[in-house]
C-alpha cells in the first residue's frame, strides 16, 4: 500500500487539476497542493539522498522546516536548488528535479557511502585529508586535491550560472504592530490591535492564514478553527489599518524594531503578471513587534529514524486535514507527548488504519487512552520503536520495552507491519526572532523547550510580545487569550471585556516525557540534512568538544539550509547527556538571520535592472544617437567607444585617439566631479585641503592640484579654477566626486567650523567637453564669441568666458590627452547644443568625437594617474607627484607622509612597460625579474592600465613596480597564470609620449 | 537603527555616514608630534558600551552629528551638532516648524 488522496477533506480544489513534473515524469495535483502534497498524493515517498550517506529520504514534516525533500525548480535557464517540497506551491508547467543523486534519485551510486558509514564520522574529513607533513601533497594541498572528490559526492543541489531575468522589489513599510505568525494567537492580535486603530501588518510564510487552524480539527466558537480563520481575515482584510502578508518570511529582527522579510510574491504562478516582481524584500519598521511564531515538533532519535515513511505526527495531520492525503494505509505512532494522539484521531477518520501507539511512558492519561481506543490502535505504553525496516519505503517498525529512566531497553522484540510511521518528540518554540533581538532562551523543564525570555529581558532597541506558541503556550484557547492580550498591549489598548472565543480541543497534556533518543543499533539521526547521528554527538564529545558552539562546527550539527529547526534540541540534549550535565548548563547557540534562506536577488534589488538608479550626462542622447557603445562606470554611464560598423573595440579606439593627436577629438567631460568652493576663506581652506599652493593662484586661472588623506596616502587629483577671489570651482575625479565633497565637509563642520567657507556640489550644473588635438584651438576660434582663444588670451591654465552659438560658456585650456586641449563648460541644460556646435564647427577639421577607451590609451600614453593608480595604497613619492607636495605649509596628510615606510626605496611605484613580444598585456597582471611559468612567483608589481598605443605602435602599461625609476631601461616578465600570459618587458618611464609637454603648450 | 538629526528628525541609519571616532583630537595643523598624530590617525577607543561617534547625515541635511551610541545595544542616549553655531541656528528652525 502506499500513500493516496482521500475523497474528501482538506483544503484543496479537487475540481481543479494542475500539471507539474518532478524529475521528468509528468503529475497532476490540486489547487492549493504543495509539491510534497502533491507528490505524496500520487504514493511518490521518495524525495532525495541524504547529504553525506546518500541515503533515500522522504518527508519528514510539511513545512518550511523540512530538512530531507530538499529540490530544484528550472525556470527557464534558471535553476533555484534547495527549496522545501513543502514550501514549493505547484502551479501548471511547474519543473523541479530531486538532488543529490547520479544517475537517478532511484538508483544512486554514492549510496555506496551508507556502507562506510562507520568511517564517515563526525570530523572525517578533517582528519583523513589533514595530508602529509611532507612532500608535493603536504598539509592543506592534500585536502585540496582530494576535496574536488568529495565536493562531488557530498552536498546538496547546485546552483545554475544563468542570469536571473526575474525581477526583485525592495519595500519600505512602517507600522505600529507588526504581527509574526497567523495563527489563532496571530489572528487574535492582529485583530485586537487592528480594532484599537492600529496601523497593523500580519505576515505568514504560508500561502494560507491560519496556522494550526488548517489543520486541527479543533472548534472555535462552534465553528471549525479554520472557518473562524477564514471569517477572522475576512474582517481584517476589509480594513484600511491592515496590511496582509501571506508568502511573507520574517528572516531577521534587527535594531529598532526594523525587521525584514521575504515576500514570495510570484513563486507560485506560471508566469508573474505584468510588472509583478518574483521576490519582494520588505524592510518592516514597526512600533511593536507580536512574535505568534508557534512552535516546531521535534523528531525522536532513534535508528533508522530518517527512512522514508517516517513523519512527524503533526505533518500527518497536515497532510490529512490540509491537503486530504493519506501518507499510509497502515500508521504506527512513536511519542514521548500526548500531542501525537490528536494526529491519530485524524488519520483513523481520513481513512488510515492506526496500527499501533508506542509510547515511551508507562503511565498513559485516561484520556489518551480513550483516544487510542477511538482510533482503534494497539497501545505500546513504555515502548519504544527500536528499527525501521523496507528500503525506499517503510515496511515495518520494531518496537521493545524501554525504561524512560535508564533508557534500557528489555525484553523481545516485536515486529509491525506498518507503510508510515508517525514521531513526535515533542514541541520547540520558534524563537529565532527573538534570539536575533538578543533575547536570551530559558530552558524550561515542563515544557522539556527553550523558552524566549519575558518581555522585560529585552534589548532597550527592540520592543516585542509574545504570543501562543511561541511562549510554550501549546493549546489554542491559551493562544487565543495571549493574542488578544498581546495585540491589545501593543496598541497600546486595554483589557476588554468581551468574551473570548471559545474552543473545542482535543485533551492533552503540553508537556512530554524527557526522552529524546533511544539508544539502539544502528543510524540515529538528530541532523537529517547534514547527515549528523547520535554518535556523532557522542564522539564530538568523546574528542573533547564541550562547548556547543564547537559541537555544532565540528558535526556541523543544525549547520545545513533548514539551519537546525528540527535537530537543535535533541543534539543538545544528546550532548547534554554525554557531559552529564542538564540541558540549561550546556545552553543552546544563538539564532542569527536569515530564518529562512532569503535570495540574494531579493537583497540587491534596486541595485539592478530597471530600478538601479542611473547617471546620464546632458549628452547622453546625442551619444546614444551618435553610435557610441556606452559603459557604466559607477552609476554614470558613458560612451565607450564611437564605433564604426565592422569596428573591433580595439580598433576603434585606435583610430579615435590616433585622429586626435593628427587633427582633433572631442569628449564628454560632464562626469568630473564639480564643487564650488566660495567665500572669504576659500583660498586658505584649499590650501590647507590640497598638497600644493591655491592661494597664489591668480583669478583667472587653473591649477592642477593633490590632496592626500589624513594617513599621508594619496586620495584624489584633479584641477581647481579661480573664478574670482573668494570663488573656486574643483573639479575632482568622476569615482571620488562624492567622496572629496563628504572629505571638504567634514573639515569644514568638526575640524575648521571658524572657516567661512561653503561647498556646493555642483556636479550636474556643468556640462563639460574636452577638445584637444592639433587643430582643437583652430575649432574653438571657428565657433566661439566674445573672447579671443589664442594663446596670449588664453595661456595654459588659463580661463576665458566667451558665448558659444548664443550660450555663454567658460573655457580653461587644460589637457589630459597630452594634446593642446581646452575644457569648454556650459549650464547643464544647454549642453548638447553646445557639443552640436563644437561637432559642427570641427567638420571642417577632421574633428572625432571620442570615448573612454582612446582617453584611457592618451592618459596612459601620457602617464597620467587615475583610481588605478591612487588605489589607496600609493603616496605621492610613488606617483612620481613629490613635486606637488608644499614645504612652505601644512596640509592634509602632511604630517603622515613622510613616515619610513611610505619613503622606503622599495617601495611600488609608478612605470611604463612596453611589451617587448608585441602582445597585448593586461590589467592586474603581476610583474618577475625572472620567470617561472610552472610556478608562478616573485611578484615585484603590477600592472594597473594598459592599451596598445597608436602614437608609439606598441603595446604599452602603467604598471607599479618595487623601486620602479631604479628600473628604468631594464627588463622584467609579465606573469599571468590566470590568463595565460607570459612575457619580456621593459620598464621605461610613465611618461610614453611627449614627455617635454611640447604639444599640450602648443 | 535609527538616529534622530536635531534637524530632520529621525531617520534610518542608511541615510547616514560614519565618520569615525569622536574622541580625536586633531593635532595642530603645523604640530610635529608624531606621536599625536599617530594617535589622532590610528588610535580608536572601541569601547563595550556608551561610544562618542560622528555621524553625517548625508542622505539629509549634510551636517555633522555627535552621537552617543551604546556599541552592545545600538541604544542613542544624544545627537547633537558637532558645529555649535550650526546647531543653535538649526534647532530654531526646528522649533519653528514645530
Amino acid at each position: 500500500m502506499s500513500p493516496r488522496r482521500t475523497d474528501t477533506g482538506g483544503r484543496i480544489d479537487r475540481l481543479k487539476t494542475i500539471r507539474f513534473t518532478f524529475d521528468g515524469v509528468a503529475y497532476t495535483g490540486h489547487a492549493g497542493d504543495t509539491l510534497a502534497s502533491a507528490l505524496l498524493a500520487k504514493g511518490v515517498t521518495l524525495f532525495g539522498r541524504s547529504f553525506k550517506y546518500h541515503r533515500p529520504r522522504g518527508l519528514l514534516t510539511a513545512g518550511v522546516e523540512e530538512p530531507n525533500a530538499l529540490v530544484t525548480v528550472l525556470k527557464g535557464e534558471v535553476r533555484e536548488p534547495n527549496i522545501p517540497a513543502t514550501m514549493v506551491e505547484i502551479h501548471d508547467g511547474l519543473v523541479a528535479v530531486s538532488q543529490n543523486r547520479f544517475p537517478s534519485l532511484a538508483w544512486d551510486v554514492h549510496a555506496v557511502n551508507q556502507l562506510g558509514g562507520k568511517i564517515l564520522s563526525a570530523g572525517f574529513y578533517y582528519k583523513t585529508f589533514m595530508g602529509p607533513v611532507i612532500g608535493p601533497l603536504k598539509g592543506t594541498r592534500f585536502w585540496m586535491f582530494c576535496e574536488h572528490f568529495i565536493r562531488r559526492a557530498a552536498g546538496l543541489g547546485s546552483a545554475g550560472s544563468a542570469k536571473d531575468p526575474a525581477r526583485y522589489e525592495r519595500m519600505n513599510a512602517f507600522c505600529d504592530v507588526l504581527v509574526v505568525g497567523s495563527g489563532p494567537a496571530g489572528l487574535m492580535a492582529a485583530k485586537a490591535a487592528a480594532d484599537q486603530g492600529a496601523r497593523v501588518m500580519l505576515a505568514d510564510l504560508e500561502p494560507r492564514f491560519g496556522g494550526s487552524t488548517n489543520w486541527s480539527a479543533e472548534t472555535i466558537d462552534g465553528a471549525p478553527a479554520a472557518e473562524w480563520a477564514r471569517r477572522t481575515v475576512t474582517q481584517l482584510e476589509g480594513r484600511d489599518n491592515v496590511r496582509l502578508l501571506p508568502r511573507a518570511t520574517v528572516w531577521g529582527y534587527y535594531d529598532n524594531n526594523t525587521l525584514a522579510a521575504l515576500e514570495r510574491v510570484s513563486d507560485h504562478k506560471e508566469q508573474p503578471a505584468r510588472g509583478e516582481p518574483r521576490h519582494r524584500y520588505w524592510a518592516i519598521r514597526a512600533r511593536l513587534v507580536v512574535l505568534a511564531t508557534g512552535a516546531f515538533e521535534r523528531p525522536l532519535v532513534f535508528p533508522g529514524n530518517d527512512r522514508p515513511g517516517v513523519m512527524l505526527a503533526h505533518a500527518a495531520e497536515r497532510y490529512a486535514n490540509e491537503f486530504g492525503v493519506l501518507p499510509g494505509e497502515r500508521i504506527a505512532l512513536f511519542t514521548n507527548n500526548d500531542s501525537a494522539y490528536r494526529a491519530a484521531i485524524a488519520l483513523k477518520k481520513a481513512g488510515a488504519a492506526i496500527v499501533a501507539i508506542a509510547d515511551v511512558r508507562s503511565e498513559l492519561s485516561p484520556e489518551m487512552r480513550k483516544l487510542a481506543t477511538e482510533a482503534e490502535a494497539e497501545i505500546f505504553a513504555g515502548h519504544a520503536v527500536v528499527a525501521t525496516e523496507g528500503g525506499k519505503a517503510l515496511s515495518g517498525i520494531k518496537v521493545q520495552r524501554f525504561d524512560m529512566v535508564t533508557g534500557a531497553l528489555t525484553g523481545d522484540e516485536r515486529s509491525i507491519h506498518a507503510d508510515c510511521l508517525l514521531m513526535s518528540g515533542g514541541w520547540s518554540p520558534t524563537i529565532h526572532l527573538a534570539s536575533q533581538a538578543g533575547a536570551k532562551a530559558e530552558w524550561n523543564a515542563a515544557r522539556q523547550a527553550f523558552l524566549p525570555p519575558k518581555p522585560m529581558q529585552q534589548w532597550p532597541t527592540q520592543h516585542w510580545i509574545g504570543a501562543g506558541a511561541f511562549t510554550g503556550s501549546f493549546s489554542t484557547a491559551e493562544a487565543i487569550a495571549e493574542g488578544r492580550a498581546a495585540g491589545l498591549a501593543a496598541a497600546g489598548g486595554t483589557s476588554t471585556p468581551a468574551a473570548l472565543p471559545t474552543v473545542e480541543a482535543v485533551p492533552g497534556d503540553p508537556d512530554p516525557a524527557p526522552v529524546f533518543e533511544i539508544r539502539a543499533k544502528g543510524k540515529s539521526f538528530v541532523d537529517f540534512q547534514h547527515d549528523v547521528t547520535a554518535e556523532d554527538v557522542r564522539l564530538a564529545h568523546r574528542e573533547g568538544f564541550v562547548s556547543v558552539e564547537h559541537l555544532k562546527r565540528y558535526t556541523t550539527l543544525g549547520m545545513a539550509t533548514d539551519q537546525g529547526k528540527s535537530s537543535n534540541v535533541p543534539g543538545l540534549a544528546i550532548m547534554a547527556e554525554a557531559l552529564g550535565k542538564p540541558i540549561p548548563e550546556v545552553g543552546t547557540t544563538r539564532f542569527r538571520p536569515p530564518f529562512a534562506p532569503v535570495s540574494i536577488g531579493s537583497l540587491a534589488a534596486e541595485r539592478f535592472g530597471d530600478l538601479k538608479p542611473e547617471r546620464l550626462t546632458p549628452m547622453h542622447d546625442w551619444h546614444v544617437a551618435n553610435g557610441a557603445t556606452m559603459y557604466s562606470a559607477g552609476l554614470w554611464y558613458r560612451p565607450m567607444i564611437y564605433g564604426l560598423s565592422g569596428e573591433t573595440i580595439e580598433q576603434a579606439y585606435v583610430r579615435e585617439a590616433k585622429a586626435t593627436r593628427e587633427s582633433a577629438g572631442i569628449v564628454d567631460v560632464s562626469t568630473l566631479g564639480k564643487i564650488a568652493v566660495q567665500g572669504p576663506d576659500a583660498a586658505a581652506f584649499l590650501d590647507r585641503v590640497y598638497t600644493n599652493m591655491f592661494s597664489t593662484l591668480a583669478v583667472g586661472k587653473a591649477r592642477y592640484g593633490l590632496m592626500l588623506r589624513e594617513d599621508g596616502f594619496a586620495f584624489d587629483d584633479g584641477t581647481t579654477w579661480r573664478l574670482g577671489e573668494q570663488d573656486f570651482l574643483m573639479t575632482t575625479t568622476t569615482a571620488n566626486a562624492g567622496k572629496v565633497m563628504q572629505h571638504l565637509e567634514y573639515f569644514l563642520d568638526v575640524i575648521w567650523p571658524d572657516l567661512k567657507v561653503h561647498v556646493t556640489s555642483v556636479t550636474d550644473e556643468w556640462a563639460g567637453a574636452a577638445i584637444g588635438g592639433p587643430k582643437a584651438r583652430q575649432i574653438l576660434a571657428a565657433c566661439v564669441t566674445g573672447t579671443a582663444v589664442d594663446n596670449a588670451t588664453l595661456p595654459f591654465m588659463g580661463i576665458v568666458h566667451g558665448q558659444i552659438a548664443g550660450v555663454p560658456v567658460m573655457i580653461c585650456r587644460l589637457s589630459f590627452s597630452g594634446e593642446m586641449a581646452f575644457e569648454v563648460y556650459s549650464g547643464a541644460g544647454h549642453g548638447t547644443h553646445v557639443w552640436e556646435a563644437l561637432i559642427e564647427a570641427g567638420k571642417p577639421f577632421g574633428l572625432v568625437t571620442y570615448g573612454l577607451e582612446a582617453l584611457g590609451t592618451m592618459r596612459i600614453e601620457k602617464g597620467h594617474v587615475t583610481g588605478a593608480e591612487i588605489d589607496g595604497r600609493t603616496t605621492a613619492r610613488d606617483l612620481h607627484l613629490d613635486w606637488m607636495l608644499s614645504k612652505k605649509k601644512p596640509f592634509i596628510g602632511s604630517a603622515m607622509m613622510d613616515r619610513e615606510g611610505l619613503i622606503a626605496s622599495d617601495r611600488l611605484e609608478l612605470v611604463g612597460l612596453i611589451a617587448l613580444d608585441n602582445r597585448p598585456l593586461n590589467g592586474g597582471a603581476h610583474i618577475v625579474e625572472a620567470l617561472d611559468e610552472a610556478n608562478p612567483q616573485g611578484s615585484i608589481g603590477h600592472i594597473t592600465a594598459c592599451c596598445y598605443s597608436p602614437a608609439l605602435g606598441k603595446h604599452i602599461a602603467l604598471a607599479l613596480v618595487e623601486g620602479g625609476k631604479a628600473r628604468h631601461g631594464t627588463r622584467a616578465h609579465v606573469s599571468d597564470p590566470l590568463r595565460n600570459r607570459f612575457g619580456p618587458v621593459e620598464i621605461v618611464s610613465n611618461h610614453f609620449y611627449d614627455p617635454e609637454g611640447t604639444r599640450m603648450h602648443g | 537603527m535609527l538616529i534622530t538629526c536635531p534637524y530632520c528628525g529621525p531617520r534610518d541609519v542608511i541615510e547616514f555616514t560614519y565618520q569615525g571616532d569622536g574622541n580625536r583630537e586633531r593635532p595642530d595643523p603645523a604640530s610635529q608630534n608624531f606621536e599625536a598624530w599617530n594617535a589622532y590617525v590610528y588610535d580608536r577607543l572601541n569601547p563595550a558600551g556608551d561610544h562618542n561617534e560622528i555621524w553625517q547625515h548625508s542622505g539629509g541635511c549634510r551636517a555633522h552629528l555627535r552621537v552617543v551610541r551604546n556599541t552592545l545595544t545600538h541604544e542613542i542616549s544624544s545627537v547633537a551638532f558637532v558645529r555649535g553655531d550650526h546647531g543653535s541656528s538649526a534647532r530654531h528652525k526646528a522649533e519653528d516648524k514645530a
